[in-house]
């Protein structure tokens, strides 16, 4: 069984091991010289604690696992690339491959586009897809792929995947991504590590180092999946560049079939519209209102700020169960992801999994009255002061 | 009719505080929560449940989680709130397990109950993970259709017309809110404000206090612990950092009128 080895030998009793432990799974015994880290038996094997350790002495033994894969017969970096409802290849798609090419170069490998249409779909996403870096494109087109359905594309991706080994195969974390990617894990029992920020590859084994934020984003982990194949991950829309389009690059596109047995057991009854109302995902600036904005009355000039500014408005979440704005407003980990060029952030302290949710943002300023409010480690422009006064003034500003 | 929610022990985010010094998470006090989107998937569960109630139907709900053995004080409020039983996967040999471990451990005390489920609920994701991974891996595990991000339970059709049982969902997909119908039995996430969890009553709170948890092992749920925990996760952390903060930040001192007016030249500067 896995299990935390301390060795007693090399141990110096420093216990920084014990402050980086999350969950009590290491504790200090002893006195004076004979001091010695010991488990406790808590431990969930994140492996903080070897990573605190400065003299080499905790190591996470893993036991005989089950379903390793032949690594040698894997090769080669597939992307899925999503198609929306008009039929048009969504951009995350391109980022991706991009950086599947840069990763394939290291590597000395392929990249494959697999992409999922309906019959009749014009005949130019494959080209795109060549040309933004694919070197081969797996089409399917199929009348039961219409609607995004997760089983259907789970099962061509896993019976393509049986089939031809490939080393990684990249998602983008849409919803659909989201939800795909975890059925292909499943069923091929294999690793997926969720909105990975960096991916960088190890050129002698193909193995892909997966960075994502844990923790809120306070704390970044890198992730491996040494034993399974394929390695895979979903990255959020937005985090690489799509490269510049070489209408040159040259490319195969291959035909293949979705099983004939798969019927879409998800029926859809009536498409999305998207909504009328502004999102605050997309929006470019964002006006981010706390607690600290005193009162709901309050709401009315921070509304004013945000139309001054070409705004939208969200908050946190002390302000939602205030009942002073709606959900759809809440911008942190159990409400969205922002990632704004401009936000201003005012009455908001910044409890980290608001930190979360505009780690995105280009430019913060914070305005909050507490000069130690953590939101200002978030900030590129710190105001201590009154929001309403500070607001106020800012408002005789821009619209005087 | 058999409704499983997954639930699982989550920091209770006000405890959540990261150390400024050493930069680590302090969590003391070790008091967890139920993860907030599976309190609403657990009250989604329970108003299926009142709803087919009124109309003289059986449904009996019961509450899954997998951690240490104190969790088994989240499922005695699960049944405090309404849940009829719950179940505790809890064994050294679970622990460090990543979504894949995590959703086999699931599946195989799933498996175990009375009955087979005819819906999975799950919350959409764990607010302390973030990855949104075990509802579609347990579809996938089962064999059963996903729908994930459910916004709205529209209505159940118990089956009686004939059709079978199905579902009727709104959910957010990528162009946004869809309606969708789906055969049970099948695996539904649901986001956070598809319902809040209700209050427990007086007898509720009884019933939780009296109630039989159910504690199961890897063994005794008969899980291959070669699949289980550490052991069994494909994904192993190898590294973790506290990011660099890229930027420098600029404090902006003075009256508030200097400081706007310093604010205005910025926003400015950015059209």
């Amino acid at each position: 069984m896995a299990g935390l080895r301390i060795d007693a030998e090399k141990c110096v009793g420093c216990g920084r091991c014990v402050r980086a432990c999350a969950n009590g799974g290491v504790r200090i015994e002893g006195e004076k010289r004979e001091r010695r880290a010991v488990a406790t038996g808590d431990c969930v094997y994140c492996g903080s604690c070897v990573d605190a350790c400065p003299v080499g002495a905790i190591a996470i033994e893993r036991g005989e696992a089950a379903g390793a894969a032949d690594l040698a017969s894997y090769s080669g970096i597939w992307v899925f690339c999503q198609v929306d409802g008009a039929g048009t290849v969504l951009p995350v798609a391109f980022e991706l491959l991009g950086r599947a090419r840069e990763l394939a170069a290291v590597r000395g490998c392929a990249v494959t586009a697999v992409l999922g249409e309906v019959p009749g779909a014009s005949e130019g996403n494959a080209a795109q897809l060549i040309a933004a870096g694919a070197d081969a494109v797996l089409v399917c087109r199929d009348e039961r792929l219409r609607d995004n359905d997760a089983e259907c594309f789970a099962r061509l991706i896993c019976d393509l995947a049986h089939e031809r080994k490939p080393e990684i195969i990249l998602y983008g974390a849409t919803n659909f991504g989201r939800e795909l990617a975890p059925g292909v894990a499943v069923r091929l029992q294999t690793g997926l590590t969720a909105d990975c920020t960096v991916l960088e590859m190890d050129e002698e084994t193909g193995l892909l180092h997966q960075t994502r934020p844990a923790f809120g984003g306070n704390l970044m982990a890198t992730i491996m999946c040494p034993a399974h194949r394929p390695q895979m991950a979903t990255v959020r829309p937005g985090i690489f560049r799509a490269p510049e389009p070489d209408a040159a690059r040259e490319g195969t596109v291959e035909e293949v079939a979705l099983a004939a047995d798969m019927r879409p057991r998800v029926e859809v009854l009536e498409h999305a519209t998207p909504s009328d109302e502004p999102s605050i995902t997309e929006a470019e600036r964002l006006v981010v209102v706390g607690r600290g904005i005193g009162s709901k009355k309050n709401l009315k000039l921070m509304r004013r700020l945000a139309d001054a500014l070409g705004a939208e408005l969200g908050c946190t979440r002390p302000v939602v169960e205030a009942g002073w704005l709606e959900y759809r407003h809440q911008v942190g980990q159990t409400g969205v992801s922002v990632a704004p060029k401009l936000l201003v952030s005012v009455g908001v302290s910044g409890a980290i999994q608001h930190l979360a949710g505009i780690s995105g943002a280009e430019c913060v300023v914070a305005i909050n009255e507490d000069p130690d409010a953590p939101i200002f480690g978030a900030a590129q422009y710190s105001v201590v002061g009154d929001a309403v006064e500070v607001v106020t003034a800012l408002l005789a500003e821009l619209e005087g | 009719m058999n409704i499983v929610v997954c639930v699982k022990a989550v920091p209770s985010t006000t405890e959540v505080k990261m150390d400024p010094k050493t930069n680590t998470i302090v969590r003391d006090g070790k008091q967890s929560v139920v993860n907030p989107f599976d309190a609403s998937a657990l009250e989604v569960a329970l108003s299926l449940k009142d709803e087919r109630a009124a109309a003289g139907l059986d449904t009996r709900v019961t509450c899954v989680s997998m951690g240490i053995p104190a969790t088994e004080r989240l499922l005695r409020d699960c049944v405090a709130r309404g849940a009829d039983a719950g179940l505790l996967l809890s064994d050294r040999a679970f622990a460090g397990a990543d979504t894949l471990a995590t959703a086999y451990a699931l599946t195989c005390g799933i498996r175990a109950l009375p009955a087979a489920p005819d819906l999975i609920v799950c919350g959409k994701m764990a607010v302390d993970g973030d990855t949104a991974q075990i509802g579609p891996e347990l579809a996938g595990a089962f064999g059963v259709p996903c729908v994930a991000g459910v916004t709205e339970v529209v209505s159940l059709d118990d089956g009686t017309g004939g059709a079978g049982a199905a579902l009727t969902l709104r959910r957010d997909s990528d162009e946004g809110s869809e309606l969708v119908r789906v055969c049970l039995p099948c695996v539904i996430t649901v986001s956070k404000d598809v319902a809040t969890l209700r209050m427990p009553s007086i007898s509720g709170v009884r019933a939780g206090e009296a109630a039989q948890i159910d504690v199961l092992t890897a063994e005794t749920s008969g899980a291959d612990a070669a699949r289980c925990g550490l052991t069994g996760s494909p994904t192993q952390v190898v590294r973790s950092f506290v990011p660099e903060r890229e930027h420098v930040s600029e404090r902006i001192e003075g009256t508030a009128a200097e400081q706007a007016a310093r604010l205005a030249d910025i926003v400015r500067g950015m059209e």
